[in-house]
């Protein structure tokens, strides 16, 4: 039996449950039913349009191993953004002002507007949604390390916004450029949401600085713990990173780990002092040679053993989505069954209220 | 032996895709912007709403299940648009303007 592609209640076979294309049409592109585009070793038309700086879209014949290497980046990154809301949720319900609790509201669900996107993005290379989830959920796929740090105090989402998010942007605007069409015009769309993101945790910043002296402390405190985390998400140094040169050849990625956490940190430095906040990096300095700022050598010991241990959270923050997820399976249930009572004819016998 | 349980048939895995369409605001036509799943299209209508409008992108929505778009196929593009590659004439360009002749 054909494996139809459409999403809807009767796709879903056992077989379907891997990651790889399924020669199905989802979102954003749309064709005939048939024969997968050509996967085979670099197609030429492929590697034209790339040399080209060409966008490739859904149904154009591309490599397995780009099909593949999207796939895992675009659900990564739709994993961050929906188990990013996890810890700054934490913080709606004690956020000092119902001005804050709203802004801290409309940003957590601007998060899981991003995954949606994301999701979306990956769907048009032929998986589904409901397998990355499940991937996930069994620690398969990975999430930011970033979100495996705890919240503990209100300074926290100060600090999320303006040093992860700041740090998240400066990753993601090359992105909008990146040579797959879904995932960079759902990239143009998330960096538009997020400067305002960074601007609340700047200015939550900016409040405390402005506060109380154990107001401060706790800005410098929060700043002192996301800072390292924040320079790591950019990922390893470009001589451990084994996916940097494949991927910025075919236009994936469009700078390297080390130039953005360069550029990052070159953003930063000056908006830490216009704040009155220290970061923590006594070797941090300009150098006027080079025209960046130079930093300490970043103790990457950590950023691996977050990877592989899942870090302070990483147990918990998996639980929870799945709790949230099970907890919601009834809405999901009941809402199909309506659609389906909806769409039978009215005249049909047997139906049962 | 009654007892109200979980539904014999285990439900679909996730609801059906819908394509969004969205017009910015008056004399625009609707755009693509993206897509999502809901069980039916008045949910399908209410996430669009929530996912693609949050700071009023829009004053109108569509939504159209993927399923029922249809498209030509990319394999098929060269043979298919073919046809008005070669003729030129059906632009103004192709015209040569005589020197003083305004207007045209």
């Amino acid at each position: 039996m054909p494996e139809s592609g459409r999403v809807g209640p009767s796709s879903a076979s056992s077989a379907a449950r891997t990651i790889g294309y399924r020669g199905g049409m989802y979102g954003t592109d749309f064709g005939p039913e048939g024969e997968p585009a050509e996967t085979g070793p670099d197609p030429e038309e492929f590697l034209a349009l790339i040399a080209g700086e060409g966008r490739v879209e859904p149904r154009d014949a591309m490599p397995a191993e780009y099909r593949s290497t999207l796939v895992r980046q675009i659900a990564q990154h739709a994993h961050s953004e929906v188990i990013g809301m996890q810890p700054e949720g934490n913080w709606i319900s004690r956020a000092p002002s119902l001005l804050r609790k709203a802004i801290l509201m409309a940003k957590v669900q601007d998060e899981a507007g991003h995954g949606l996107y994301l999701y979306a993005a990956a769907e048009t290379l032929g998986v589904d949604r409901a397998d990355l989830v499940e991937q996930l959920q069994a620690g398969q796929q990975r999430y930011s390390s970033i979100f495996t740090y705890p919240t503990l105090t209100w300074a926290d989402v100060g600090a999320i916004g303006w040093l992860v998010d700041g740090a998240a942007i400066t990753n993601q605007i090359p992105l909008t450029r990146c040579s797959y069409g879904p995932y960079a015009r759902a990239m143009v769309r998330i960096c538009k949401e997020e400067s305002f993101h960074q601007r609340q945790g700047f200015q939550i910043l900016w409040t405390l600085q402005h506060g109380t002296t154990a107001q401060q402390q706790m800005a410098q405190d929060a700043v002192d713990r996301f800072w390292w985390p924040a320079l790591m998400m950019f990922g390893p140094p470009d001589a451990e990173s084994p996916h940097t040169r494949q991927s910025m050849a075919w236009g994936i990625k469009r700078v390297t780990n080390d130039d953005l956490r360069q550029r990052f940190i070159d953003m930063t430095v000056p908006q830490a002092t216009q704040l009155g906040v220290t970061l923590p990096d006594p070797q941090l300095r300009w150098n006027d040679e080079r025209g960046h700022f130079d930093h300490g050598p970043i103790d990457f010991s950590e950023l691996y053993d977050v990877l592989r241990t899942g870090g302070q959270c990483g147990t918990d923050r998996i639980a929870h989505h799945v709790a949230a997820h099970e907890e919601g399976a009834w809405v999901r249930a009941a809402a199909t069954a309506y659609a389906a009572k909806r769409a039978a004819p009215a005249s049909g016998r047997g139906e049962v209220a | 032996m009654s007892t109200v349980g979980p539904p014999a048939a285990e439900p679909a895995r996730d609801w059906p895709l819908w394509e969004v369409f969205v017009r910015a605001r008056r004399g625009l036509s609707h755009v693509h912007v993206g897509s999502l799943h809901a069980a039916d299209s008045a949910m399908a209508l209410q996430h669009a709403r929530d996912l693609y409008t949050r700071r009023s992108e829009g004053v109108s929505l569509w939504v159209v299940r993927a399923a029922d778009i249809v498209a030509a196929s990319p394999d098929e593009h060269d043979a298919y648009f073919d046809p008005a590659g070669d003729k030129v004439y059906r632009h103004p360009t192709f015209y040569d303007v005589p020197e003083g002749v305004e207007h045209l």
